[in-house]
């Protein structure tokens, strides 16, 4: 039996950077927060041993502990689904701070093109250019609406970026907090080669800032030291933006915050109108609490979120035969094409640097480039990164040599130095066999279902990969490499390699609450009080890293949230079929 | 004082110079190139005797005993292929000697061999190529039962134990493991396989405080630094810079 607790005003399900920002913003208002973190705590007092490679970037000792929960996997709608047994195309967070401690930093708002994709696509090379099983539609919200955010969320991060370097990328209103990090070697040699082909390079910007900073909360962020390791680890000087050095200190310092730890989340409470308050259980007693609240936010990485609103049976889950119902649609990944480059004769310091230490170019992204005779749409940043190359993950070899034994030996060890890749975050394109649905067989430790995820790469991925890995391999010939590799992809998506933790959908906003499950204030159009915030709300994935535009979002949520308290009911009038609407 | 440490930089001297003369090092012959970084760890230890310093660690080295394996035969045929894998070479030493046997018998009798933080509830069924590890055994059964199908394919392929094959015809056992082409129950052979190559791997390059990567020999013959503070003066440089490796127990304040 469930204990009952006090009801709260705000119960936040997930303290990483989005519940770390509904925190800070809202109880700097002097209103009361409760944070649900299943994981443990930790500052950057943890992380004083945190240089093991084996510990942290092999073992995983930051991320998920998946004999409690995973989420189970097929290609196709034919196929058994089967438990993700162990942590391996993506790596999901657990702990406060979430993934936002263990991110590499790269700090990217989404291009104007993508919040209105469908339009602007539709507009300059007509309706279905990828045909009726793309789910394209807009986001309901346009780029300069959202701009002001974008600058919030980097303005409380300290980014560290050269927005008058950027001419294809996302317009600012203000220069970036701080400057560009350190120009290297390898950097240098990117943009020298960018620049060769008329492509326009830039530092990539970033949340491993490049001298200390203090933010507008009073929250100071140090200097980077370049020391290697970042991806995967979270960083011994507070010196990698996170919500444990910006928002969750700045949400406790008001004395309004109530942080609670090992306290895992299973229900969404809800009486059929509203979210009455959530379901946890406390993971180091076993109990069971009800904690009652005037609004629920929901918090946690995409999964959860999805799979909390079908647990709890909220919203209509998304039916892929009748393409009706939204929860779990337009579930997104992202593709990697990319080009590796082989040095005889020159050796570079790769085991330097730090995650978001880099040069890109967006000429290849969103609609920076002309489309119409192509068989694909979008692009993605294309980059060479210095993340600092780590001995037991960074085997490069060429194609042809075996993966164990002498030759394997003697080629891994020769080119761990001699080697430089380009890499590409690949849009990813809605389809409808893509969603989240429930498992109908397997159960997490409570005995809930588990999230299933059906997902395979679409012709669109395919189209875009061959060409933009062409782009890669061309900048990397003009590198100078003495070989070049092209990027492969497989004949189905594998959850076994890693590739990135980008995934996005299941809970997308839209203009339109037939088609989408929250508006552009993060709030479910069925239940008033109910915010999902996070990369679950991406109505397509783009071609950057999230975070930027997960911080824009939640920062909007915020203040939706607040006018909420004001003014009840729904905050935007949706384009069909909404609910009574306060500003209509 | 002055003289003892006077004496003490004699005997590095004199130990730099033993080196240099015979490039024999830790009972592996290694390159010259590697020399640099080797000078400074290992054999700046003051305590350490000229001749093979190695066998005066192995002598007092505790940590060298089995906390898993049970037969000391299964041991030495982990060892034995760990040695295939990433075998000795021009480029410096091999599997055994950077102590990934140990390193692998210790990590399977803890949280790694029990698969303590993955998901392991039922029902399991084989699943696709696609769908990645789907087995009830955890990791340290599948060493179990891996070893004991590499002695059994010995057997049949060569009426002999694999201790006892030449290092081409343990190849050709590895190879089917890796190529599917061995009868196993309850994992695939690639599995063990795929287990057996990154445990390998792992055990050449982690920290050496996990018992393997033997006086950070696996980061000499990468050039790799091992962990360092801070890059921050030298990002810019042109060179290729190279350290003294640094091992993790270099953090503790005690």
């Amino acid at each position: 039996m469930a204990k009952e607790l006090d009801k709260v005003e705000v119960v936040t399900v997930g303290v990483g950077w989005t519940g770390g920002i509904v925190a800070a913003e809202l109880t700097k208002q002097g209103i009361n927060v409760v944070g649900l973190e299943r994981g443990q705590d930790r500052s950057t007092e943890n992380f004083q041993h945190i240089h093991d490679e084996y510990r942290y970037a092999i073992r995983y000792g930051l991320m998920q502990d998946l004999s409690k929960e995973t989420i189970t996997f097929r290609n196709n709608r034919d196929e058994r689904a089967l438990p993700m047994r162990q942590l391996g195309s993506f790596l999901l967070g657990e702990g406060v701070g979430g993934a936002g401690v263990h991110w590499n930093g790269m700090t990217w708002r989404f291009l104007p093109y993508d919040l209105e994709i469908k339009t602007m696509t539709d507009e300059k090379y007509g309706e279905n250019k990828l045909g009726e099983d793309y789910t394209l539609q807009d986001w309901g919200i346009s780029y300069d609406e959202l701009e002001p955010y974008f600058y919030k969320f980097e303005e409380m991060a300290g980014i560290s970026g050269d927005g008058d370097s950027m001419p294809l990328s996302a317009p600012r209103n203000k220069p970036y907090p701080t400057p560009a990090m350190k120009e290297t070697p390898i950097t240098q040699r990117f943009k020298d080669a960018a620049n060769n082909l008329d492509l326009h390079p830039f530092h990539i910007p970033s949340g491993n800032l490049s001298e200390a900073y203090e933010n507008p909360d009073g929250q100071t962020i140090a200097q980077c030291q370049y020391c290697g390791f970042c991806e995967r680890f979270g960083c011994e000087y507070g010196a990698k933006s996170s919500p444990n050095v910006t928002v969750i200190p700045t949400a406790q310092e008001t004395g309004n915050f109530d942080l609670r730890t090992h306290a895992n989340v299973t229900e969404v409470m809800y009486d059929g109108n509203r979210a009455t308050g959530v379901k946890y259980v406390d993971l180091q007693t076993g109990e069971e609490f009800i904690q009652p609240a005037d609004i629920v936010v929901l918090t946690s990485y995409v999964m959860n979120n999805v799979r909390l609103l079908l647990n709890s049976n909220i919203g209509t889950p998304y039916d892929p035969e009748t393409r009706s119902g939204v929860i779990g649609k337009n579930y997104c990944y992202q593709i990697q094409p990319g080009a590796t480059g082989f040095f005889e004769d020159e050796k570079f310091n790769t085991y330097m640097g730090a995650g978001a230490l880099g040069a890109a170019v967006d000429d290849y992204n969103g609609d920076n480039f002309d489309h119409a005779d192509l068989d694909f749409i979008h692009g993605g940043v294309l980059n060479v990164t210095q993340t600092g190359q780590r001995p037991i993950n960074s085997n490069v070899v060429p194609n042809d040599t075996p993966n164990w034994g002498q030759e394997f030996k003697s080629q891994s060890i020769k080119y761990f130095h001699r080697t430089l890749s380009i890499g590409c975050e690949g849009a990813s394109m809605p389809h409808r066999n893509n969603y989240l649905s429930l498992d109908p067989d397997y159960k997490d430790a409570f005995g809930y279902p588990l999230l299933r995820l059906t997902y395979d790469y679409t012709e669109q991925d395919r189209n875009l990969h061959d060409y933009i890995a062409e782009k890669a391999v061309g900048i990397m010939e003009e590198m100078g490499a003495d070989r070049v590799e092209k990027s492969e992809m497989t004949d189905h998506y594998n959850i076994v390699p890693y590739q990135t933790t980008h995934n996005t959908g299941g809970v997308i906003m839209g203009d339109d609450p037939e088609t989408s499950a929250v508006n552009n204030y993060s709030q479910m159009w069925d239940v008033d009080n109910l915010f999902v915030i996070g990369a679950s709300a991406f109505a397509h994935n783009g071609g950057y890293n999230p975070t930027g535009t997960v911080g824009a979002l939640a920062y909007r949520a915020t203040e939706g949230i607040m006018q909420f308290r004001e003014e009840d009911g729904q905050l935007v009038q949706g384009k069909k079929n909404s609910k009574v609407t306060k500003n209509a | 004082m002055a003289d003892e440490k006077n004496d003490k930089q004699q005997s590095e001297i004199s130990r730099r110079k033993f080196i240099k003369n015979t490039g024999y090092v830790a009972g592996g012959a290694i390159g010259g190139g590697i020399l640099g970084s080797i000078l400074g760890t290992n054999f700046l230890d003051g305590n350490q005797q000229q001749t093979a310093p190695e066998s005066t660690d192995e002598a007092n080295n505790f940590n060298r005993a089995l906390m898993y394996f049970t037969r000391q035969e299964d041991f030495d045929v982990l060892s034995a292929a760990t040695e295939r894998i990433f075998p000795e070479d021009d480029n410096g030493p091999g599997a055994i000697e950077l102590g990934v046997p140990f390193f692998i018998d210790h990590q399977l009798a803890g949280g790694y061999g029990n698969n303590d933080r993955e998901y392991m509830q039922g029902p399991f069924y084989p699943g696709s190529d696609f769908q990645g590890y789907q087995t009830r055994l955890k990791r340290r059964d599948v060493f179990d039962v891996g070893i004991q199908a590499i002695q059994r394919e010995s057997q049949n392929e060569f009426n002999a134990s694999f201790l006892d094959l030449e290092g081409e015809q343990q190849d050709e056992i590895l190879q089917k493991f890796q190529d599917d082409e061995v009868d196993m129950k309850g994992v695939t052979p690639t599995t063990f396989f795929e287990l057996l190559r990154s445990a390998t791997i792992e055990g050449a390059y982690s920290d050496p405080l996990y018992g393997g990567n033997g006086n950070m020999q696996g980061w000499v013959m990468k050039e790799y630094p091992g962990n360092y503070m801070s890059y921050i003066d030298e990002m810019e440089e042109e060179e290729f810079i190279e350290k003294e490796p640094k091992a993790l127990r270099s953090h503790m304040s005690s």
